[in-house]
Formats: structure tokens, sequence, C-alpha cells
């Protein structure tokens, strides 16, 4: 168990590190710089802006420079926006999408465990066929195309829920749902397949032997054990909620990091999109990394294989 | 009567063993009863039909009309469908189904040949993987767990970022790491099968170690390879419009369905059908893979799951 801990561990700084130096490595090789945009600089002025910022030093001086920010949290100003840091955007953006992305994880796992048990107690049955369908559907369509239908639909046509923006809970319905529709059918196909089989495990058999009622049966012995192997998807999961983000923010409007970071993609704003990719990915590489220990803690029977979704 | 030492030496090459060897190692069972398998189930022949539809009509579409993907009409702006222009025009009057179809085209591109791709370094890789010695084959799965780690779409983003749009960089950037989970996947098989016994056999009987690789462990491994691609092929088309939504993708006038939808995104609330054609055909095209490739899973390989 402490072996594969420190394993994990040792795995998971090394990506940190890749990740970082990969990041720093691809801004290097753009051609050209963030100001040659801007025409007409007189020559002093670009030189102390390159001083100011840093870049007229060599590229080993400023790796270091920026590993060292990043261990320290300091991930330079925004080329873009003069007087802002990455660290103030990432700051002011995350809590939102957090709070969107927790929204839209709360959802999926909800009801994909509610229509995946379904299905599984009406197996072969019309239900189980229509949830299949449905779960089809649900890992097909992505995120940004629900997103735009949704918002047509609740939010231009029926008008029964904003359109756009951020603020109250109504702001977050239509977003969260379409983050969630993804995850929500990939844990429902899940918990039907697993509760298929357990339903057929000798264990069953005795529970109902004894006489024990269907419901306890069923949330007892069957749910508990199909559940396990979800967490293992977890990390994944969370991975395709932050990556739709992206887009499920702009379409809404929603002042987020998944929107600071595609502006910055468009406005070509290199220090953060190095400081948000390198944030996300530590997010993510933490979470799928924590998923992995609890498995193992809670079912220590089995070896772990990590898995990926799309994406 | 054979004497008892005889059975401690190693067979020679007559041409009995020849012949045995000759006779396929994967037997025509396994793919007839798979395709049974697969006929019956009504989801992924539905799956397989719509994508015999959409590869044609991503050939024969753009003929259909007598308008190209490029040519503006600045006089027929924004018309909703009609039997003049099937699926209405865009804000420079451009004939949307003839985009779609163009669109398709795009699409279905990028998808298999990032898939081909995947699916050659990912089978060499994993071979390979699984056929050396244990030292090695400790590094190279540590390397391929390290870039697995990193998120796929954020690396594919940043590369997007660095080399500049258009489908060739489109496609290198989707398959610099895209080829993980193929090679994983075929090193996973291979692994199995090599303690099976028919591959003892084939090795007891002197078959090559490439031999026992090409003609015994990948034409094994194959069920499982071929439910990969058509699994893969969705995710690719789907990182292609996301990328191509997010402004990443292939440049004006040239249009996948992702900038289609990306394009008509601002003009949802009064031109809706210049998002909903385009969305539809990425769910449309999505689904059927998806279908497909699940009802293959089922066929070849129910090992597999998900």
């Amino acid at each position: 168990m402490i072996k594969y801990i420190v394993k994990k561990v040792l795995i998971l700084l090394v990506s940190l590190f890749a990740v970082a130096t990969l990041t720093f490595a691809l801004m290097q090789a753009i051609p050209g710089d963030p100001f040659t945009e801007e025409k007409a600089v007189p020559e002093e002025i670009l030189k102390a802006m390159y001083h100011h910022y840093g870049l007229d030093l060599p590229w080993y001086q400023q790796y270091f420079r920026y590993m060292k920010g990043l261990i320290t949290w300091d991930l330079g100003p925004s080329f873009k926006y003069q007087g802002r840091t990455v660290t103030e955007i990432i700051k002011e953006g995350f809590p939102v999408s957090m709070v969107l992305g927790v929204e839209a994880l709360a959802i999926s796992i909800f009801a994909g465990i509610s229509l995946g048990s379904l299905s599984a107690l009406k197996h072969g049955k019309w239900q189980d066929r229509l949830m299949m369908v449905i779960a089809v559907l649900g890992i097909s369509v992505p995120s940004f195309i629900l997103a735009t239908f949704l918002q047509y639909l609740f939010g231009m046509k029926l008008d029964w829920l904003p359109v756009a923006r951020w603020g109250t809970v109504s702001h977050s319905i239509l977003p969260a749902l379409s983050l969630a529709a993804l995850p929500m059918a990939f844990i429902a196909r899940l918990t039907r397949s697993n509760m298929v089989e357990i339903m057929q495990q000798d264990y069953i058999h005795t529970a109902k032997s004894k006489g024990l009622n269907s419901f306890s049966i069923i949330y007892r012995h069957c749910l508990r054990n199909a559940l396990l192997p979800i967490i293992t998807y977890l990390g994944p999961l969370t991975t395709a909620i932050l990556t739709g983000s992206f887009a499920v923010e702009k379409i809404f409007g929603i002042p987020g990091l998944g929107q600071w970071f595609v502006m910055s993609i468009t406005n070509r704003d290199y220090t953060v999109i190095m400081g948000t990719t390198v944030f996300y990915s530590a997010i993510l590489m933490v979470s799928v990394f924590i998923v992995d220990i609890l498995y193992t803690v809670v079912d220590p029977r089995i070896k772990l294989v990590t898995k990926k979704v799309i994406l | 009567m054979t004497d008892q030492a005889s059975l401690y030496e190693p067979l020679k090459r007559s041409d009995q063993i020849e012949k045995v060897e000759e006779e396929s190692p994967v037997s025509d069972d396994y793919w007839r009863s798979g395709w049974r398998r697969l006929k019956s189930n009504r989801m992924a022949m539905a799956g397989f039909w719509m994508l015999i539809v959409l590869l044609f009509m991503a050939l024969v579409g753009p003929f259909l009309t007598p308008y190209t993907y490029y040519e503006t009409h600045l006089n027929l702006k924004n018309l909703s469908p009609s039997t003049r222009f099937w699926f209405g025009t865009d804000e420079l009057g451009r004939d949307l189904f003839t985009r779609v179809w163009w669109g398709a085209r795009i699409s279905l591109f990028v998808g298999i040949m990032a898939s081909i791709v995947d699916l050659i370094i990912g089978v060499f890789f994993g071979a390979l993987a699984a056929s050396v010695g244990k030292k090695t084959e400790e590094i190279m799965m540590r390397v391929a767990d390290i870039l697995y780690s990193i998120p796929y779409l954020l690396v594919v983003i940043l590369l997007m970022v660095v080399i500049g749009s258009g489908i060739t960089t489109i496609i290198i950037a989707l398959t610099i790491t895209g080829w993980i989970s193929m090679a994983r996947i075929t090193r996973g098989q291979i692994l199995q099968l090599k303690e099976l016994d028919f591959i003892k056999a084939a090795q007891s009987m002197g078959a090559s170690r490439m031999r026992v690789l090409f003609s015994h462990l990948i034409p094994n491994a194959m069920g499982s390879i071929i439910v990969t691609v058509t699994l893969t092929v969705p995710t690719a088309i789907f990182a292609e419009a996301f990328l191509s939504f997010l402004g990443l993708g292939v440049q004006a006038p040239i249009a996948s369905w992702g900038t289609m939808a990306s394009d008509g995104l601002p003009a949802l609330r009064y031109y809706p059908w210049r998002l909903f054609f385009p969305a539809a055909f990425i769910s449309i095209t999505m689904l059927s893979f998806n279908m497909l490739g699940d009802g293959l899973r089922d066929a070849y390989d129910p090992r597999l799951r998900l």
C-alpha cells in the first residue's frame, strides 16, 4: 500500500514537471513574441518591455524563473490585460468554474446512478432499452452542442430560464445540465452493467432465499458493490467536465476560468495560457491521484488500472 | 511405441508440423460468430448504415447543388431552409447544404486519419513493449503513463496554439498523445495471449519471435484493436469539432462542422438553422460510431468494457 502510494506520488510529480516543462517549451517554440503585433513601437520601449517581462534573458534563465514562479504560486503578469496577474485571474475565475463543476458532477452522479440501477432492475425490458438509448445519446452529443440546444429551447423559445450570464442558481441550471450529460450517461452505463453482473452472484441468491425484501437486497447488497468501480472513473469524468467548461462557459457567458482560458487563446495571451494550462493539469492530475488512492482504500481486493474516458 | 527419452526432445520441423502451422491461427469461427452477433444487434447495424449514408453523402452531397462551399451571395444572406437552399444560407449567403457535406469530408477525414495514425503507432509501441525485456518494457510503459496522465484536450489545445491551425496540424496534435490508449490495449492483450497454450505450442515448434508476434499475437488481438479504433474515431471527430468551435480549427473558407457551429452561435436566436445543421451532424456521426463501436465490442471483445 505504502509502496503503491509512493509510486503514484512519484509519477504525479514527474507528470507535473513534464507538463510544466512541455508548456514552457511549446511557448518558447512560438515564432515571434507577444509584442510583435503592436506596430510602430519605438526600439527603446520594446526593449524596456522585454526587460520588464524578462524576455531578454536566455531561455534557461527564463525557464528557471518560470519554474520558481510555479512553486511560489506566482505565474507572472498577463500580457494583454495591463496590471493583472495570472494568479489573480485564476483566483477570480476558478471559484465560479468550481461551483459549476461541482453542481454538474453532483447531478451526473445522482442521475447516473438512479438511471443505471433502474435499468438494471428492468434488465431487458423496454425501460432498460430506452435508458441505453438515452445513455448512448448522452455519450455522443458533445457538451457544447447540448449547451446551445438547451439555451435555444429553454432560454430563448420557452423563456423558462435565463439565456446567459451568471449570478443566481437559475443561471447555473442549463450550463450544469449540459456539462453533466456525458458523465451521467457514462455512470449510468457503468452502474447498469455492474448491477446486472452482481445480481447474478450467489450471495444475492442467498440474500433472496433468506427472505430479505428486495429493497434491502438492492441497496445493501447490489448497489454498494456496483458503485465501487465507478470511483475509478471520477477522475476522468472530472476532466470531461472541466474541459467541457471551456465551451460551455463561452456559450453561456459565464465569467469562469474556462472563459478566461478560451479568451487568452484568442488573444494569444501566452502567460495566461501557460499558467492556466499548468493549473488545470495540476488540478486534474491531483484529482485522479486522490481517486486512485481512495479506491485502494475502499476496495483493497482490486489491483488498480487507471482508465480513460473519451477526452 | 516411442521410447521415453524422445518425449523430451524438441520436435523436428516436419512437413506435417508445417501444415498445421499454415492453417489460419485465428479460427474463422471467431470472425464469423462475431459477425453474426453484430448483425443481430439492431443498434449496431443502425449505426453501421447511418455511417454508410454519411460517407456516401460526404462524397456526393457537395455536387447535388449548383453552389460551391465558398461562393458568396450577399443578397441572399441568412435565408431559412427552402427548396432552393435546402439547409438555408449563412451570413455571407453561402449554401449551407453544400457546406455541411464539405464539412463532413473534413470531419470524417480528420477522425479517420487520426485514428489510423493512432492505430499504427499504438500497435507498434504496444507490441514492442510486450515483446522486449522486462526493464525496457517498464521504462516504455512509464513514459506512456506519464504522457497519458496529461489531460488530452489541454495538450491538443496548446499544440494548436503553437503550431497553428489547419487540417494537418489538427491531425498531428490529435495523434501526439492519442496513440497511448491503443498502445496500452495492444500490450495488455498481447501479454494475456502470451500465456495461452497455442502461443507456447507455436514457440515450441520453433516459430520465430516475429512470426509469433505477427501471425499469432497481433491477429488474435485484432478484435480489441478494431473495437478501440471504432471508438477512437468519434473522439477525434469530437476533438476536431471542439477545437474548431474554440476558434483553433481549420481556416476559412474551408469549413468543418465545428467552425460552422461556432459561426452559427451568435446568430442562434434569429437564424437557428445555421447552428442546427452542423450540430446535428456532429452528433449523428458520433452517435453512429459509438453505436457501431458498442456493438463491435459486444460481438468481439465482451471483456473490454467501456
